[in-house]
């Protein structure tokens, strides 16, 4: 579909408003830091680059997060992979219901889970130490949650089903007769897992681990919460420390934007790397028609694997939102869970009295929604025109559409603290609006992604066959497109509100006093050691959150009867 | 002495019941294919025999040897049937070259390096892939891909070969190619071939014998000759080439086609038990398009409806009362046009019973 009406048709137009988004949303905040990091009164300058990383308490954040990334990309993939095999190649029992619930620390969002083990596993207070002490009648505690085994841990429970989805995806749509001609050829279960299964999933492992990396480099919320209590920082919340404390001293954003401009380029590599292994060609297992796969009858393990996978799913899910929500409910932190201590003013007095909390939740629903709302639009038509419209300068769209991808929230909060704080004549530091831009900035790939996904499934031929009935550029785009990427759009639009309803990282930044969104409230209320309330607002925000992903699963199932 | 039995082989999932009670011997060195619609069974009876799938009733015995059996409680895993199987979507490992992928049945059967080079580089020159044997698969074209398959499954020299709808993914022209190619592989290594399509003129190229199923349920078994010609029910004749059934009813000794008495009788014997019991009994005629004369002093009478020249032949409708009639003539002369009227003659029909459900075949 070409379309070059005079000099200045339609389609330019469209281009240059989707380029100036993208550049206004994320390509100045990033070219920012990048600025900020190394050109010194209009010089380039390398040498306090080095001098930065060479303090020792920002080599300390790059080497800690390099640990927590390895140990979490690490434990992530060998739990995703092999509860991945467990459910789609051996008949253990429940599979289907046990694929769902491998996916529910996904929608859980890990800095809760962090402020649960911190109630569970701290050594004084912890609930389960405590325990445990009576018990066995100890004087010290047993386990310790905060440090780097803590963080590993607490983030592998909820970034592991990177890993899981992809591979488990891989498994089954894997053409079974690779698996099954090994066989007639010979080879054993255990062989053919060895040899041919995993050699073939081998990049949707690589794909997975790399996303866990990615995240884990960039994460803020468990290490905020379960290591600057014992001086360990990695890169996001050494930034947060800088920007906080120094109450924004040059100096401070220096190092800041040094640390982000390592994080982008850290993301840009893993990225890029993730890319080639997912399109080396060399791996079309796809199935052309579907037969049930071979499955590894378990025998005397099916009923020792199904409590493995239920004990899992127990303690990563059950006990830690159990915990939060049992918390919230006490009467004062510290005091045993029984009935007697046990109310529900807390709830009454976040949601009805205290102004911050009410002010946090309707800030971070207002904001989600709005954003969201914008993003998915912005996101349709950048998608259009790169996957449909062929016009001379969509290189320069192309490469910008990447960009979000690889921007890590803190990134983006320390990119529009620096252009939106009056540099370029506009301040909107310190209110919702910062936030408002921020979170488009965030979310954008999440949109970009599903629409042009969507997008590419419509052939164009669908289009020129509307074109050739009659209809003019707008009504095809009305009539045909648009109803057929509405569900991609209606993905777009969850995929950025249910995850911004519980921001944390780039909120944390730039919330003032009276814009904190919930993740920042849940926070600074666990920071205040309000434990009590940070507990009660994080079983509202879970509330929330299981709500939206019901009427998500609503939706999309609807619509799938509807298509049948 | 047959070489695979099958007796009474059944499976079932759930509710359906994909193969019924079938039963079926192959003898050695033949080529013998399984034919039928898709979700007629034949692929679940292939992967009983290939071990894939165990029997809920029956027996697969293969030589003097119980591969499996549900009256012993006896299953042997795939791996240890030493079979070659080739499959529809070829399944050649995108991980491994050629040479790996074919060497991978030797390499598992711990044979020497030797041994593997040797018997890789063998299969490898019978099925011409020498020259790429260090290629992976994203670089070969479809039929390359077909023989590394057809390679990886005559490396380990096996008894029986198990081919599973193997051309169905080619375009035609390789797929004719392939045919022959197959049959010369058989030829060389001698093994016995168990042959999965839906194409019938595939089938009746390849095979010694064949089997045609519907519904799980086995309904002949014969050579391709006999099948095409002499096909037991309507099922079969329909599914075997070209086919025309004509309703007609028996008065007083004579043939007419339903409806349409005033087109004359059929100039055809009566089946011999039929002229003294079956008064007035309705019964189905079964003839291919190009065992029908056109005529135009013999025969019923009929009008043309339409006419397709397709160059060797020509393809007729021709309506005879309200039943059409498809007529294919390779004779140059006699072009009938549309709306003439003409009489048809017919050299060969079978008579099916038509108050019976299944519509087997009345002999004369």
């Amino acid at each position: 579909m070409t379309i070059d009406i005079k000099k200045w048709g339609v389609a330019e137009i469209v281009l240059v408003l989707s380029i100036l988004i993208l550049v206004v949303v994320v390509a100045i905040p990033v070219f920012m830091i990048f600025w900020n990091s190394f050109v010194v009164d209009g010089h380039f300058n390398l040498n306090d680059v080095v001098k930065v990383l060479g303090q020792p308490d920002t080599y300390e954040a790059l080497k800690n997060s390099v640990i927590i990334a390895l140990g979490v990309t690490f434990f992530s993939t060998v739990i995703g992979v092999f509860f991945a095999w467990l459910v789609s190649r051996t008949d253990l029992p429940f599979k289907e219901g046990m694929k769902l619930l491998f996916v529910v620390p996904f929608m859980l969002p890990s800095f809760i889970g962090a402020l649960a083990w911190k109630m569970l596993l701290s050594p004084r207070s912890g609930l389960i130490n405590k325990l445990l002490m009576n018990l066995l009648g100890l004087e010290e505690s047993i386990f310790n949650i905060y440090g780097f085994w803590g963080i590993i841990a607490v983030e592998t429970m909820y970034l592991f089903p990177f890993v899981f989805i992809q591979v488990s995806g891989a498994l089954e749509r894997m053409d079974p007769t690779l698996e099954e001609s090994a066989r007639i050829s010979g080879a054993g279960l255990f062989t053919i897992t060895r040899k041919i299964t995993i050699p073939l999933v081998m990049p949707s492992i690589l794909a997975g681990a790399l996303l866990v990396a990615l995240y884990s480099l960039a994460h803020f919320g468990v290490p905020a919460i379960l290591g600057t209590q014992v001086g360990i920082y990695n890169i996001p919340t050494k930034i947060y420390e800088k920007i906080h404390q120094s109450a924004g001293s040059f100096m401070a954003i220096r190092t800041g934007t040094v640390l982000a401009s390592i994080l982008v380029v850290s993301a840009g590599v893993i990225l890029y790397v993730q890319n080639l292994v997912l399109k080396s060609g060399r791996f079309q297992i796809i199935a052309g028609k579907s037969v049930r796969p071979m499955l590894l009858k378990l025998r005397g393990l099916r009923v020792p694997l199904l409590i493995l996978s239920l004990v899992y799913i127990f303690v990563t899910v059950i006990l830690p939102t159990g915990t939060i929500f049992l918390v919230g409910m006490l009467k004062t932190y510290g005091v045993s869970i029984t009935p007697d201590h046990m109310t529900l003013k807390n709830f009454k007095y976040i949601l009805f009295t205290w102004k911050m909390t009410k002010d946090a939740i309707w800030n971070s629903v207002y904001l989600s929604l709005s954003a969201a709302f914008v993003t998915m639009l912005a996101g349709v038509m950048i998608s259009y025109v790169v996957v449909k419209m062929k016009v001379k300068g969509k290189w320069f769209l192309e490469f910008l559409g990447v960009l979000p991808f690889s921007v890590p929230g803190t990134v983006i909060a320390l990119g529009v603290i620096l252009m939106w704080s009056g540099k370029f004549g506009v301040n909107i530091y310190n209110t919702a609006w910062i936030i408002f831009v921020a979170y488009i900035a965030r979310y954008m790939a999440f949109s970009l992604k599903s629409n042009s996904a969507a997008l590419e499934q419509v052939h164009d031929s669908l289009v020129e066959a509307a074109r050739a009935c009659g209809a003019s550029h707008w009504q095809a785009m009305r009539s045909i497109v648009l109803p057929l990427i509405r569900p991609g759009m209606v993905a777009a639009f969850f995929l950025i509100f249910l995850p911004a309803l519980r921001e944390l990282t780039t909120s944390v930044l730039l919330y003032g006093p009276t814009t904190r969104t919930i993740g920042v409230a849940i926070y600074t209320l666990n920071e205040d050691g309000e434990t009590v309330y940070a507990a009660a607002l994080s079983s509202i925000a879970l509330i929330i959150i299981v709500i939206g992903h019901l009427v998500i699963r609503r939706i999309t199932r609807s619509r799938l009867e509807g298509a049948q | 002495m047959s070489h695979i039995s099958l007796v009474d082989v059944t499976k079932r999932f759930g509710s359906v019941t994909a193969v019924d009670r079938l039963n079926l011997e192959i003898e050695k060195g033949e080529c013998f294919s399984f034919l039928g619609p898709s979700g007629c069974g034949k692929t679940t009876t292939l992967r009983m025999v290939a071990g894939f799938e165990d029997l809920d009733e029956g027996e697969i015995v293969i030589g003097d040897r119980v591969f499996s059996s549900s009256y012993k409680k006896h299953y042997l895993p795939p791996e240890k049937r030493d079979f070659g199987m080739v499959f529809q979507a070829f399944a050649v490992w995108p991980h491994l070259n050629v040479f790996e992928n074919v060497a991978f049945p030797l390499k598992i059967r711990g044979l020497s390096k030797a041994k593997i080079i040797e018997r890789t580089r063998r299969a490898l020159d019978h099925t011409g892939l020498l020259k790429m044997e260090r290629s992976f698969s994203n670089e070969l074209s479809g039929g390359q891909l077909q023989r590394i398959a057809l390679a990886r499954a005559i490396a380990i020299n096996p008894v029986v070969m198990l081919l599973d709808e193997p051309l169905s993914n080619l375009d035609p022209k390789l797929r004719e190619e392939m045919r022959f190619e197959i049959k010369d592989l058989q030829k060389k290594f001698g093994f016995t071939i168990i042959y999965v399509t839906h194409d019938q003129a595939e089938a009746m190229a390849l095979s010694d014998r064949m089997l045609v199923m519907n519904f799980g349920v086995v309904q002949q078994v014969d050579t391709p000759m006999n099948i095409y010609n002499n096909p037991v029910n309507q099922f079969v004749f329909s599914f075997i080439g070209l086919s025309n059934f004509i309703p007609a009813e028996i008065s007083d000794g004579k043939v007419y086609v339903e409806g349409a008495r005033d087109a004359g009788p059929l100039p055809v014997a009566i089946p011999g038990e039929r002229t003294d019991r079956s008064r007035d009994k309705k019964v189905t005629l079964a003839c291919r398009p190009s065992e029908i004369d056109l005529h135009d002093r013999e025969g019923i009478f009929g009008i043309v409806k339409g006419k397709v020249y397709l160059g060797d032949i020509t393809d007729y409708r021709i309506s005879v009362g309200s039943v059409e009639v498809r007529v294919q003539k390779n004779r140059r002369r006699a072009f009938w046009s549309e709306g003439e009227t003409c009489r048809l003659k017919f050299n060969r029909v079978l008579w099916y019973d038509r108050e019976k459900e299944s519509g087997s075949a009345l002999y004369p």
